[in-house]
């Protein structure tokens, strides 16, 4: 391997990204776009969550519970309905995805018990809403319960702790605030990794071919590896500076909590990078047309990074034989070490095996990458 | 080392099937240094196929081939350290400028340092570019790209260059430029095969190979191809009625072929056929009209479609 003929290509290429406003687009704009697309459109929290309320006792007591629901944010149009029939009609109607239905007797039976009892009625169309609907739900009558024990002692001066349902306050770690951005922002670097790297090397050998310069390339002495190495250098330059761009974005700009080392982000950002270049240069090699090494790229690097790295959808609840896939899916050890770093602070010490993942991937691509490339037409 | 490899190109038995065709069958072929060879033939004939097996493009199916004393097959890396090659497809980088493109080679092919500044002056004033250095060479016409590329591919002074039909394309003018160059270069000492399809630029080759469906059909100079290529001699034959004539002398022993030639017949006669006087005679005893009968020289391309057609006559017989 010779250092001139690969700085050669390596400048090349650099010139050609330069030139071609497409890979510019791909490497400078679509990052940005992403991050702010992903970063502010998918949210898997629930806000707004329309919200009705038949009061049959409508006492003070109840008016303060329900002036409660508005306070707390995550429910938006709570409306007031006076029967059964209507929160049927506004359930069927869509203008409501839970009900609240406070008793008649709702003050005596808590002063005679101790407990009373609120009906919920959820629209269970979309189990997950209804699921984090239900989580914010409790989280109120929590605080009531709070509320009303705080109220009874301090007019009967005992603490009574039969008094009040269960606190049922769900209990959250490491994302306090039960924001799922947090949850999101991380894996959002992986996704977009994977999109630019895969798709910007994915074209590098193919276009040589389409256009016609493979064969002046091939018929001169540069080496297989350097031809490899020369391409991807520049591309992984933009990587790492697209990368360190988003996670910027995702500390100064989304609020990301950033607890962990950096340096051991940006060992992981590179093996990453280096799999995901070594994959978009295989298929470059592999299919020679750009459109074809285009369309595989996006099915083998962003799709198993959406869908079943855990960015999205937890590994955890996907089905026994999907987990067992996820372990050769590449971007999950990236994933776990990014919301490793970001919102735990794990150290080397926790990411040990997610890392291994992550080299064993990165040696097996860029081996098989530089096997793959013969010069030959 | 045995004698055939002092050749700076050198084929034997060299072949080249895909599959059940057979591009280049068994080709024999040597090119002493400085020579300018001239690869002749039709679409299809090789001629591209054996300057890739020499350029270590493809590997060829059987027998060898060295460059410069590399063998095609197991030195092919010492093989592109030797040579510079043009192939059919400009092949440039079109998004970049002219400069760059010669930059890009000049490292590739490590060009020292020393010398670098020089060769990239040389290539700039023989591609005739000086002063368009910052200019993307998509936007150059035909024959400025192919000088450059010609510049490109001998930064290194590479000792045998492939030119692979450099001149297709390109206007007559640039045309003559371009093997103005070629003459330069292998005055220095450089090898070059090149293939063309145009008949006049054989004229300007040392020599001449004429390949036809993978075969060496013929080899020789422009002179020996001309004088022996056609295996007899050639007359002229004013005549009249033609067409009678035609048929009266094909029907002679030792006339190979006798041809319409505008309003003569030029007719091939092979070794111990009749002379002008016998012709003459045949033609008179006929009652036929004679005019003059005299011997032409036969152009180059005479000599190739007489022996590509009988190249094909002798496979179909066979």
């Amino acid at each position: 391997m010779n250092l001139r003929r690969l700085l050669a290509m390596a400048y090349k290429e650099a010139l050609q990204i330069w030139r071609d406003p497409r890979s510019l687009a791909i490497a400078l704009i679509m990052p940005l776009m992403q991050m702010g697309l992903l970063g502010y459109g998918v949210s898997l929290d629930i806000k707004q969550v329309p919200l009705c309320v038949y009061d049959q006792e409508n006492s003070q007591l109840t008016r303060a519970i329900v002036s409660r629901f508005d306070a707390a944010g995550w429910f938006s149009t709570t409306r007031m309905l006076h029967s059964e029939a209507g929160i049927r009609r506004a359930m069927n109607a869509g203008e409501c995805i839970g009900s609240v239905v406070i008793p008649v007797d709702f003050s005596r039976q808590l002063a005679s018990t101790g407990t009373a009892s609120i009906q919920a009625v959820f629209d269970a169309t979309d189990v997950n809403t209804t699921n984090i609907a239900q989580g914010y739900l409790q989280g109120v009558i929590g605080q009531v319960n709070a509320q009303i024990q705080a109220q009874w002692q301090a007019a009967h001066g005992v603490v009574a702790s039969q008094i009040g349902q269960v606190n049922l306050q769900p209990s959250t770690w490491f994302n306090e605030t039960l924001d799922s951005r947090n949850f999101i922002i991380p894996g959002v670097v992986a996704v977009i990794l994977a999109l630019v790297g895969a798709q910007l090397t994915s074209l590098t050998v193919s276009r040589e071919w389409e256009r016609g310069t493979m064969e002046q390339l091939i018929s001169t002495p540069v080496t297989a590896m350097e031809v490899m190495l020369g391409k991807l250098v520049p591309y992984f330059v933009i990587g790492m500076i697209d990368a360190a761009v988003c996670l910027a974005l995702a500390v100064w700009w989304f609020d990301v909590p950033f607890r962990g080392n950096v340096l051991t982000l940006l060992a992981a950002t590179a093996l990453f990078s280096l799999v995901i270049l070594g994959i978009g240069y295989l298929i470059s090699v592999r299919i020679r047309s750009q459109l074809a090494a285009s369309q595989v790229a996006l099915y083998v690097t962003l799709l198993p990074t959406t869908l079943l790295s855990g960015y999205t959808f937890p590994i955890d609840q996907m089905p026994k034989a999907i987990q067992a896939l996820t372990l050769v899916v590449y971007p999950r050890y990236y994933v776990t070490i990014l919301r490793g770093i970001f919102l735990k602070g794990s150290g080397l010490s926790d990411l040990w095996q997610p890392l291994l993942g992550l080299v064993i991937f990165a040696v097996v691509i860029v081996w098989l990458a530089a096997r793959a490339f013969h010069k030959r037409l | 080392m045995n004698a055939t490899t002092d050749a700076a190109v050198f084929a034997h038995g060299l072949t080249k099937r895909f599959g059940s065709f057979v591009a280049v069958d068994h080709l024999e072929l040597s090119i002493a240094r400085g020579e300018v060879m001239g690869f002749i033939g039709p679409n299809g004939a090789g001629k591209s196929t054996t300057i890739r097996m020499f350029c270590g493009l493809i590997p060829p199916s059987d027998g060898q081939a060295t460059v410069a004393g590399f063998d095609v097959g197991t030195q092919s890396q010492a093989v592109r350290e030797h040579i510079g090659y043009m192939s059919q497809k400009f092949s440039l980088y079109g998004d970049l400028t002219v400069l760059e493109n010669l930059r890009f080679f000049g490292g590739i092919y490590r060009v020292p340092q020393s010398k670098l500044a020089e060769r990239l002056t040389f290539a700039l004033s023989m591609a005739g570019l000086q002063g368009r250095e910052h200019a993307l060479v998509a936007t150059l016409a035909g024959g400025w790209k192919q000088r450059l590329a010609l510049g490109c591919a001998i930064l290194h002074r590479p000792p045998v260059l492939f030119l692979d039909e450099p001149t297709s394309g390109v206007e007559p003018q640039a045309r003559r430029q371009f093997w103005d160059l070629i003459h330069q270069l292998a005055g220095e000492g450089v090898t070059i095969l090149v293939s063309t399809h145009y008949m006049d630029e054989a004229e300007y080759c040392n020599r001449i190979a004429l390949i036809d469906r993978g075969r060496l059909v013929a080899i020789g100079s422009p002179g020996e191809l001309r004088n022996h290529g056609l295996g007899g001699v050639l007359l002229e034959v004013t005549a009249q009625p033609l067409g009678a004539a035609r048929s009266a002398l094909l029907n002679v022993p030792g006339i190979v072929e006798a041809a319409v030639f505008g309003d003569k017949l030029h007719v091939l006669v092979g070794p111990g056929g009749p002379d002008a006087q016998a012709i003459s005679a045949q033609l008179l005893a006929r009652g036929l009209q004679v005019g003059p009968i005299h011997a032409v020289t036969p152009s180059l391309e005479d000599v190739f479609v007489r022996l590509v057609s009988r190249e094909q006559e002798t496979r179909e017989a066979a």
